[in-house]
C-alpha cells in the first residue's frame, strides 16, 4: 500500500512538476517522504500527493529534502592525491581546462578543487561549473561562507591530500565564519543542472560525480552516465564516489580504470 | 540464566538477521559471527558504528575468524544467505524492497553514519515479519526505534542483556523504547539463534 503511494506520489510529481523521481533508489527516498509526512502532520502519503499537487510551496519542501546536501572539503584526501600527483599531469597539456561537479550542494569540493588547482598551476586555465538542482545550496555555494569550526577538520583532509600551505591562506575568517577568497571564486560558475531533464552543456576534461549515483536505480544511473560520457574530451577524467563504480553499467565499456581505489575513470582511446 | 521461548501458533520462516551494534561492538561480533556455522541459514547484515576509513580493519578481522563469508556490503548486490554483510563506515546502509543493498550519505541520524536505525527501518519495509534485529552493546540511542520498526512489521526483536553489554545505554534503551521477544546475555546468542533457525 505505502509502496503504491509512494508510485503515485511521484507520478503526481513528474506529471505537474516535471522532475522525476521515478528512478531513485526508493528505500532512502521513502525515508525522506515519511519524515516529511510526520512533520507536515499529515494523514496518509496519498494525503502528501494532494499537497504537493496544489501547494507548490510545499513541493518546494519536497525537493529540499530530496536534495543531499551533505559533502566536505578534500573527502576522501587520497582521491585529491591522486589527482594532485597524477591527472594534473594530463590537464596540463591543454590550453584550456573544463571541471564539471555534478551535484555539487553546497560547494565544498568545487572550493577544494579549485585550490590544488591553484597550487598545481593550473587555475588560471581552467573553468570550474558546479551545478545541483537545488537553488538554496547553489546560492550557498556562490557565497563561499563556512563554518569556521569545520575548518581544522578540512584543513586534515587538505594535508593529507597533498597541500602545499594552509587551508587558511584562501579564505577569511570572521567570527565563526569564514569566506573563501574572489581569487578562487572567479574561476568557479555555480549553475542550476537537473540531472533527470538537462543536457551536457560543455565539453570536459574531468567530472566528479561522487555520491550521486548511489541514489538513483541502475535505470537513472546508466542514463546519466551516458550524460556525463558525453560531456567528456577524448580522454577526459571521470570521477565516482568511493562506493561506486562502472562494474554493472552499460557505460563499462567506453571507460579503462585509470586508478581503481580512487575511482578514476578514463575515456578509452579508441572510440 | 534459561532462554523462554515465547509460544507462536506457527514457526515464521525468517529471510534475514540484522545486527546494530555500537561501542564494544569488536568483541561483541567476535562472540557471536565466529561461532556461526558455514550453512547458517540466514544472510546477516550489520551496522556497526565506527569512524570513517577507507580500510575496512573489522570484515577482514571477521573474515579471518568465521567460517560465513564477511564482506563489505556494496551497492546493487543482491544480499545472499552464507554472507556476513558489514555496512562500510561514512555511508547508511539501506535494504531495498527488492532484496538489495543501497547507499545514502544524508546527515547523520542519532549522531551516527552510517545509522542502525536507517538499516532497521528500510529492511522491515523489505522483509516484513521474516526479519530478525538484534541490538548490541553501545553508548548511544541509535536503533530503538528501528527496532520498533521491526515489531511493527512482526519481525523477530532481540535484545543483548544490558548486563552483559560492555556499554549498557544502547540495549538498555531499545528495552525501555519497544517490546523486545527476547532478552539474552552475549554468550548465549549464537547458540539461540543456531537453535532458533537450525533445529
Amino acid at each position: 500500500m505505502q509502496h503504491f503511494e509512494i508510485t503515485q506520489l511521484l507520478e503526481a510529481i513528474y506529471f505537474r512538476y516535471g522532475y522525476d523521481f521515478r528512478h531513485y533508489a526508493r528505500a532512502s527516498l521513502e525515508r525522506k517522504v515519511i519524515n516529511r509526512l510526520r512533520l507536515a502532520k499529515l494523514v496518509n502519503i496519498s494525503a502528501m500527493t494532494c499537497k504537493i499537487l496544489y501547494e507548490p510551496s510545499f513541493f518546494n519542501l519536497f525537493l529540499k529534502d530530496m536534495s543531499v546536501t551533505v559533502t566536505e572539503m578534500f573527502r576522501d584526501p587520497y582521491v585529491f592525491k591522486k589527482i594532485r600527483t597524477s591527472v594534473c599531469q594530463h590537464l596540463k597539456t591543454y590550453s584550456r581546462v573544463n571541471i564539471w561537479h555534478v551535484g555539487c550542494a553546497t560547494g565544498e569540493e568545487a572550493y577544494s578543487m579549485a585550490i590544488l588547482l591553484d597550487e598545481e598551476g593550473l587555475l588560471p586555465r581552467t573553468r570550474i561549473y558546479a551545478t545541483d538542482y537545488n537553488n538554496h545550496s547553489l546560492e550557498l555555494a556562490t557565497r563561499g561562507n563556512y563554518k569556521a569550526d569545520k575548518m581544522p577538520q578540512y584543513n586534515e583532509n587538505y594535508l593529507k591530500s597533498g597541500g602545499k600551505s594552509s587551508l587558511s591562506h584562501y579564505y577569511q575568517q570572521q567570527g565563526n565564519i569564514i569566506n573563501f577568497d574572489d581569487s578562487l571564486k572567479k574561476y568557479i560558475t555555480f549553475a542550476n543542472h537537473n540531472l533527470m531533464k538537462d543536457q551536457v552543456f560543455a565539453q570536459m576534461h574531468l567530472v566528479f560525480c561522487r555520491n550521486v549515483l548511489i541514489y538513483f536505480d541502475a535505470t537513472l544511473q546508466n542514463s546519466v552516465l551516458n550524460l556525463l560520457k558525453e560531456s567528456l574530451i577524448h580522454r577526459g577524467f571521470l570521477i565516482l564516489g568511493d562506493k561506486e563504480s562502472l562494474d554493472f553499467s552499460q557505460q563499462r565499456e567506453y571507460f579503462e580504470n585509470y586508478a581503481n581505489k580512487e575511482r578514476i575513470y578514463r575515456l578509452c582511446a579508441n572510440l | 540464566m534459561p532462554i523462554k521461548k515465547e509460544s507462536t501458533d506457527f514457526a515464521p520462516t525468517y529471510e534475514a538477521l540484522v545486527i546494530g551494534v555500537s561501542a564494544g561492538g569488536l568483541k561483541a561480533l567476535s562472540a557471536i559471527i565466529p561461532s556461526l556455522p558455514s550453512d547458517f541459514p540466514l544472510p546477516i547484515v550489520i551496522v556497526p558504528h565506527r569512524k570513517h576509513e577507507t580500510e575496512d580493519y573489522l570484515v577482514s578481522y571477521l573474515n579471518k575468524r568465521s567460517s560465513l563469508t564477511v564482506l563489505s556490503a556494496s551497492i546493487g548486490a543482491p544480499i545472499k544467505q552464507g554472507c556476513v554483510y558489514i555496512a562500510p563506515s561514512g555511508y547508511h546502509l539501506l535494504i531495498e524492497r527488492d532484496k538489495t543493498f543501497s547507499l545514502s550519505i544524508d546527515g547523520k541520524v542519532n549522531y551516527s553514519i552510517p545509522s542502525i536505525d536507517i538499516l532497521f527501518d528500510s529492511a522491515a519495509i523489505a522483509y516484513q515479519e521474516t526479519l530478525i534485529g538484534l541490538i548490541l552493546t553501545g553508548a548511544n540511542n541509535d536503533g530503538s526505534l528501528g527496532l520498533r520498526s521491526i515489531n511493527f512489521y512482526h519481525g523477530l526483536s532481540l535484545v543483548q542483556d544490558p548486563k552483559s553489554a560492555e556499554f549498557s545505554v544502547m540495549p538498555q534503551t531499545a528495552i525501555s523504547t519497544t517490546h523486545v521477544n527476547y532478552i539474552l546475555p552475549l554468550v548465549d546468542i549464537s547458540d539461540f539463534l543456531i537453535r532458533l533457525l537450525m533445529e
